[in-house]
């Protein structure tokens, strides 16, 4: 959140002076590759973190070289930028970066890009970049190239402070995946989620913020009693969640700059299933306070609330749509807890899910294309997309006791809970189906994943 | 007590034993008998150990009227009171039904309460891990209301009862087995 990246304007690199300087360069930033690589190894094994598996290519994944970056001046050891970003674009699914031993040249400006050498290796796309010194702070200049059509798509400079090196990585990494795909990226954004050690009869839960990569996550709430249920402000400033702190559940919004916290429902009974409105100033909540689970709408400002559900069943999991006006929720008035969506706050609930006995926990696609949503097939619990349009259903996960899904704010990516070898990990898979990697917890469990908006 | 109990499973097999043929005293529910309801509670499906109490405490040959009066007046207390042992309740996936065996046990609580007042319970609701987090939250909280419900229908009062769902947080048992789930299933009575 604290990330500072100012994006400057476009330049462009003609005169001689500098392309000599880079030439230069060019032979310092081969011999620097492999301490360089030395250091991310030493700098990888951080307790808090989680881990990262990269599970399973894409066949259709484009072909795009990332040069490892020049450098001049006295720059941070550790987090190397151009790994990271051939990393984010790997964990994307969408993008096959080449391996740097496979690179014929090192270009770090345009000058010295020759298009045939990267032809040759197959390449659609190319990266190249440089870091330096500008004070107290680290610049990129980066050049993004159109391999087949000879030309430039992007030269940009952007600045982070010498700690933030994580934080300039992800930018390129966004403007990248802009360029080519013409979607925002989402590698900027943030996870929100619980882990959960269990030992010795105590069960220690911990709300964590971290990068998609599940890198510098930072612990937020720490309890030895049940956390659940994170949701993002919509400006990504502000996290709900449910917390049994006190022995009971109850509502707690916590701003993360400040660590400010609210409790804003603790009813009898439930106070559950937070999501905050668009517009921020409500969140939909599952309450009983009335008798049994309604979904209702909690105003932040005045605390009041609203029920929006009226069923002897259960109803919870609400979900709004993308413009705030109507809602997803699980009920189970047909016997067994299905998905059903409200157009408007006063509107009939209409029955979404058939295709089996358990259908919860839905979640609109940004665009409100698609519904993704736990599915219970043959015993195990996947989850599932429809098309809102067509119903038609698919199962997009082969996994078991598979939860929480969660979609990045550019609809591209999801995030799920799901279980390895008896411990609970999260995934994440391009939002059509296939997993992209894997985010195990170095110790225990991980689970209730939240994919921030975009920040900033 | 002359028993050792390795669980509350077997405290009501122990009570079978030892109230033998001593019928209920009137009260709201059916008579569902106990015959099926040991294997919900003992979901190890294990051999059941019957240690010591031989059950020979009510026998009413030879006993004037009064004597037998007392004597089934303290089997009564006794049975209720050992079936006062059993404070957990089992339920079926995805449902808040009471089992029939979980009945007797039940309205013996309720008898306990509505004769003592100011005794507090917390029912704590719980579910498996299978399904949604949020849902197994509303899941424990009906299995929990629905003990409530029984509790009050047979005699204790409102006041004297607090609920709390925890769906799927707080696991007996871990691990993904029938047997793990079936344990997690539950609605525990927690005397303040």
């Amino acid at each position: 959140m604290t990330m500072d990246i100012e994006n400057m304007t476009d330049y462009t690199l003609t005169d001689q002076r500098k392309k000599s300087r880079c030439r230069a360069l060019r032979r310092q930033c081969s011999r620097l590759l492999i301490p360089v690589f030395v250091l991310m190894a030493l700098a990888m094994p951080a307790s808090a973190e989680l881990l990262i598996r990269i599970t399973e290519g894409v066949d259709s994944a484009i072909p795009l070289a990332v040069v490892p970056f020049a450098k001049t001046g006295n720059l941070p050891g550790g987090d190397d930028v151009s790994e990271i970003v051939r990393d984010d674009l790997t964990m994307s699914g969408e993008f096959k970066p080449l391996s740097p031993e496979r690179m014929l040249s090192l270009p770090s400006r345009s000058d010295d890009v020759y298009y045939r050498d990267w032809r040759m290796l197959g390449q659609r796309f190319l990266l190249v970049g440089e870091l330096s010194q500008q004070g107290d702070r680290i610049q990129a200049r980066y050049e993004l190239f159109d391999v087949n059509g000879e030309r430039r798509l992007l030269g940009e400079t952007a600045a982070a402070s010498a700690d933030d090196m994580r934080g300039l990585a992800h930018h390129i990494s966004d403007k990248v995946y802009e360029a080519v795909t013409g979607e925002k990226g989402a590698f900027s954004t943030k996870l929100a989620y619980v882990t959960l050690e269990t030992g010795a009869g105590k069960r220690i839960y911990k709300l964590q913020v971290s990068d998609v990569d599940g890198k510098r996550a930072r612990v937020r709430l720490e309890s030895d009693e049940p956390i659940l249920s994170p949701t993002w402000s919509p400006d990504g400033k502000t996290l709900a969640y449910v917390s049994f702190e006190t022995g009971r559940p109850a509502i707690y919004t916590h701003e993360l700059s400040s660590g400010k916290r609210e409790r804003v429902a603790s009813f009898s009974g439930l106070n559950s299933s937070p999501d905050w409105s668009p517009d921020g100033k409500s969140l939909l909540v599952t309450l009983s306070k009335d008798g049994n689970a309604e979904i209702y709408k909690l105003d932040l400002a005045s605390k009041s609330t609203k029920r929006l559900t009226d069923h002897w069943s259960i109803d919870t999991e609400g979900s709004w749509t993308a413009d705030g006006r109507g809602f997803l929720f699980t009920s189970d008035r047909s016997g067994g807890p299905q998905v059903y969506y409200n157009a408007t706050e006063g509107a009939e609930p209409r029955r979404l899910t058939f295709g089996s006995r358990y259908n919860a926990r839905p979640r609109f696609s940004p665009d409100g294309k698609f519904i993704y949503y736990v599915h219970q097939r043959e015993g195990g619990f996947h989850i599932a997309r429809m098309n809102m349009e067509t119903g038609n259903e698919t199962v997009l996960t082969r996994t078991g006791l598979d939860e929480s899904p969660s979609v990045a704010p550019n609809g591209r990516m999801l995030i799920y809970s799901t279980q390895q070898g008896g411990t609970s990990v999260l995934t994440v898979m391009s939002a059509g189906g296939g997993s992209n990697y894997v985010l195990p917890a170095a110790t225990g469990d991980v689970r209730e994943p939240a994919w921030s908006p975009f920040l900033r | 007590m002359m028993f050792t109990m390795r669980n509350k499973a077997f405290a009501l097999v122990l009570s079978l034993g030892f109230i033998a043929g001593c019928s209920s005293t009137g009260d709201t529910m059916e008579d569902d008998g106990f015959g099926t309801g040991v294997s919900a509670t003992d979901q190890e499906g294990g051999s059941t150990v019957y240690d010591g109490a031989d059950g020979s405490g009510v026998s009413s040959s030879g006993l004037s009227e009064s004597e037998r009066m007392q004597a089934q007046e303290q089997a009564a207390q006794a049975e209720a009171a050992a079936l006062r042992n059993i404070t957990t309740f089992y339920f079926d996936f995805d449902t808040s039904e009471i089992k029939a065996e979980s009945r007797d046990v039940l309205a013996a609580h309720a008898r306990y309460l509505s004769d003592n007042p100011r005794t507090q319970v917390t029912l704590e609701g719980h579910a498996d891990e299978r399904g949604t987090t949020e849902y197994n939250l509303a899941l424990g909280e009906r299995r929990a209301n629905a003990v409530q419900r029984f509790l009050i229908i047979n005699g204790a009062s409102r006041d004297q009862l607090e609920n709390v769902s925890y769906g799927e947080e707080k696991p007996v048992v871990s691990g993904s087995s029938e047997s793990a789930w079936a344990q997690n299933r539950r609605v525990e009575m927690i005397f303040q």
